[in-house]
């Protein structure tokens, strides 16, 4: 209960596929989704593979109480090697494709191999079929979505597909699901593409079902309750996520220009504020919000851009609204490149989703080549004529597209950062951990979440632990790694559980554990769960110490370390990583150089995995 | 005191809360597909609506039934089916001008909106009032209200 107990594992060289039962130890020890997922790919592949490998395995993964009345329910995760870091992934989407997979019967879809030629899985229940997707292989996520919705006749179809960056092997595209939702982030949409799956369309009509209904209802409500209630969901619900621009510009955290500044001289055209406004000529960048599956918060935004802006006025085909701006979308077109018109930033979010790629990556990464251009290591002759100046709206939605296409420059841009600034002469440029780019907080303000970026298993990521409480209160390296470690496990555990992490806020671990308990089989307590969670982060860290990953990728660039923040509170100062580091592996557990120890894998039960 | 389902799309984030409470009442299990209650998106999700039987005064399923397995409850004003007597003809989801009462496979049977009893638990789940449960006489006593306010300069 809570899980389905079934799996299915498609085999695309072969153009097979197969339901098994779930692998119920597992589960007992993993949970669900992020957790479930890494021991099924630790098992089936070898870390060194090629992520764009025909070896490389790729896990849909839900969680147990996806597709419950728990709030936010919606979640599933990605998980499988990236192509743009060598470490493993795993990206994590709303929407409601989730739901659906679980509701079609499955906790886990396995994909391996790769197809010969073009495909998609078509999944009603237990009818699964590999078909050729000629029809739409080349296509944008928007027309795939569709297509498939016609051909079939089934509106209720759900899907999940890559667009042409996928396809092409652009490093940072994504998976996106129910038009505007993406597992987003290292390239799980690259390996995707290489794999020739185009898409997997889904319908269920299995339901969930539950442990003991009485209790989970309660639990559910008790959860939904808190969340009504709580200050930090208000302000999701009313502002989005782009609540935070305001917060890391008066905090100095805000990266811009690459990184230069940290303060970003045009928020107020860019933040909640000014996607509220009714401009003079009567248009307003904000529609409303709108929920994943099961969720009560409904922090996304839907927005639409002034038919009479340059980036669509002769394009009446964007004139409809579609996803809008979330922080990081916000920061990654605006402040980091430094664009502040929010109508190309919304357009470019648009591209974002209709080709299929990581927003935060593509921004940082054109932000590095705008860099290069005003250093004259690019020319406009490398950038199809484009002007690569930061500020310059027009480069944003230009080459947003380009790479969205792969099309000219943007072949270059679709390497990701650090490749680029290798390609060029210039790795001090690139801004990230592990090959993936920086969130929107700059680490010399926020020391702690310095500390997440370089540990962060999937490379630099703002989702994987919370110590943002720490780090506004003191601007040094001191205390922040024991937060560091322990919202990562229990962050780790809540991403096994098919819930959104905008819970956290509102729930703590304990109200989430009432709902996992009173869902799934197994006496599920705090201290189990946060275990869980522990164990999760750890066998993430041996596939990525296999994969050949060590100690010197847990870095931060040494803009953050040697250049003092410009302005704001922490002017003057830099990243303290070294002060954390050492804290951090031996609060963990690891040796010196970051490697599990023996006695602390036979702690967690990773008993097996300790010969890499 | 009889009341109606309110709906106001408006207010509508197509969290689905609505079509989980409405399966787990009916089928014990948490199943959209078998929801009497559906949500529409439209324009890339900038619109939702949601969607079910109105409970018509005069209702064409109810016309339609050559079984009589289609009944009033005086209390709750709902149409219900009775699944002793549903023979599955399904003349019913043709007579319908709403498409609001469907054939379920699993049972052979079609399945409507009853408004459970007199508790309709989409109304009671939906986290934003987009479904409300009220007066049936005056379902738009709200709107009503608010467009009075609106007449006086916005003066409450």
């Amino acid at each position: 209960m809570g899980w389905q107990g079934k799996i299915l594992r498609v085999n695309l060289s072969e153009g097979t596929s197969a339901i098994e039962p779930l692998n119920m130890d597992w589960a007992q020890k993993y949970l669900g989704e992020r957790g479930l997922a890494t021991r099924y790919l630790w098992e089936m592949m070898d870390p060194k593979a090629d992520p764009m490998g025909p070896d490389n395995v790729l896990i849909f993964a839900t969680g147990p109480l996806t597709g419950t009345m728990a709030s936010t329910s919606g979640r599933y995760a990605v998980v499988t090697k990236g192509p743009l870091t060598g470490a493993i992934a795993c990206s994590n989407s709303g929407g409601k494709f989730g739901a659906e997979l679980k509701f079609a019967g499955y906790d886990l879809l396995i994909v391996e191999g790769r197809s010969p030629a073009p495909v998609y899985l078509h999944i009603v229940d237990d009818e699964v079929q590999i078909l050729p997707a000629d029809d739409i292989w080349g296509t944008t996520v928007w027309h795939t979505e569709e297509w498939l919705k016609a051909h079939h006749q089934n509106p209720l179809l759900k899907v999940a597909s890559v667009g042409v960056a996928g396809e092409r092997g652009v490093l940072y595209a994504c998976i996106v699901n129910d038009l505007h939702r993406a597992a987003g982030r290292s390239g799980v949409g690259a390996v995707m593409g290489s794999k020739n799956l185009k898409a997997v369309a889904c319908h269920g009509t299995v339901g969930v079902r539950v442990k003991d209904p009485n209790r989970f209802m309660a639990a559910v409500s008790k959860g939904k309750k808190l969340l009504e209630e709580n200050d930090g969901r208000k302000e999701l619900t009313e502002l989005g996520t782009n609540a935070m621009i305001d917060a890391m510009q008066e905090f100095g955290g805000l990266p811009t220009r690459n990184f230069q500044e940290v303060q970003f001289e045009g928020v107020d055209k860019i933040n909640p504020t000014a996607m509220w406004e009714v401009k003079p000529g009567g248009h307003r960048n904000m529609v409303t919000n709108k929920a994943c599956f099961g969720c009560t918060i409904a922090c996304g935004r839907i927005a639409h851009i002034d038919k009479d802006h340059f980036t669509i006025v002769n394009r009446p085909e964007y004139r409809h609204a579609s996803g809008g701006l979330e922080y990081e979308t916000a920061y990654a077109f605006g402040p980091v490149v430094g664009v502040d018109d929010i109508d190309a930033l919304t357009f470019a979010s648009y591209l974002m989703n209709e080709h299929g790629m990581d927003p935060i990556s593509f921004g940082v990464t054109l932000a590095a080549a705008m860099e290069l251009f005003e250093m004259g290591v690019l020319t406009i002759e490398d950038t199809d004529g484009v002007p690569l100046n930061f500020g310059n709206a027009e480069a944003l939605t230009v080459m947003s597209e380009k790479t969205g296409k792969y099309e000219g420059f943007g072949q270059v841009l679709g390497l990701g950062s650090k490749r680029m600034c290798e390609k060029y002469g210039h790795p001090e440029l690139f801004m990230g951990v592990k090959g993936q780019e920086f969130a929107g907080y700059d680490s010399r303000a926020l020391q702690g979440m310095g500390l997440g970026y370089a540990t962060s298993n999937r490379g630099a990521c703002h989702l994987k632990h919370d110590t943002f409480a720490e780090d506004m209160e003191d601007q040094t390296g001191k205390g922040k790694a024991k937060p560091c470690k322990e919202s990562q496990d229990s962050t780790a555990a809540l991403d096994s559980t098919g819930i959104c992490l905008f819970t956290a806020g509102a729930w703590g671990s304990d109200v989430l554990v009432e709902q996992v308990d009173a869902a799934c089989e197994g006496e599920w307590t705090v201290e189990r769960f946060l275990e869980t969670g522990e164990r999760v982060w750890n066998l993430e860290r041996q596939f990525n110490m296999a994969a050949g990953l060590t100690a010197a990728d847990d870095s931060l660039p040494k803009r953050l370390l040697e250049d003092p923040a410009p302005s704001g509170t922490a002017k003057g100062k830099v990243n303290q990583l070294d002060i954390m580091l050492p804290e951090y592996y031996e609060l963990r557990g690891w040796s010196k150089d970051g490697v599990p120890t023996k006695e602390t894998l036979d702690r967690l039960g990773l008993e097996g995995t300790h010969n890499v | 005191m009889q009341k109606s389902l309110l709906i106001d799309p408006v207010k509508c984030t197509s969290c689905l809360q609505c079509e989980m409470a409405c399966s787990f009442e009916h089928e014990g299990s948490f199943n959209p597909a078998k929801s009497r209650i559906k949500i529409f998106e439209f324009e890339h999700g900038a619109r939702a609506i949601p969607y079910t039987c109105t409970q018509c005064a005069e209702a064409w399923c109810q016309q339609a039934c050559p079984v009589e397995a289609l009944s009033r409850n005086a209390e709750t004003g709902a149409v219900e089916v009775n699944d002793s007597v549903c023979v599955g003809c399904k003349v019913c989801t043709i007579a319908c001008p709403f498409g609001t009462i469907n054939y379920n496979t699993d049972t052979g049977k079609v399945i409507k909106c009853d408004l459970c009893g007199g508790d309709p638990q989409c109304a009671a789940a939906c986290p934003t009032g987009a479904i409300v449960y009220v007066d049936a006489d005056w379902t738009g006593y709200q709107r009503m209200q608010d467009s009075a306010v609106a007449a006086h300069g916005g003066q409450g």
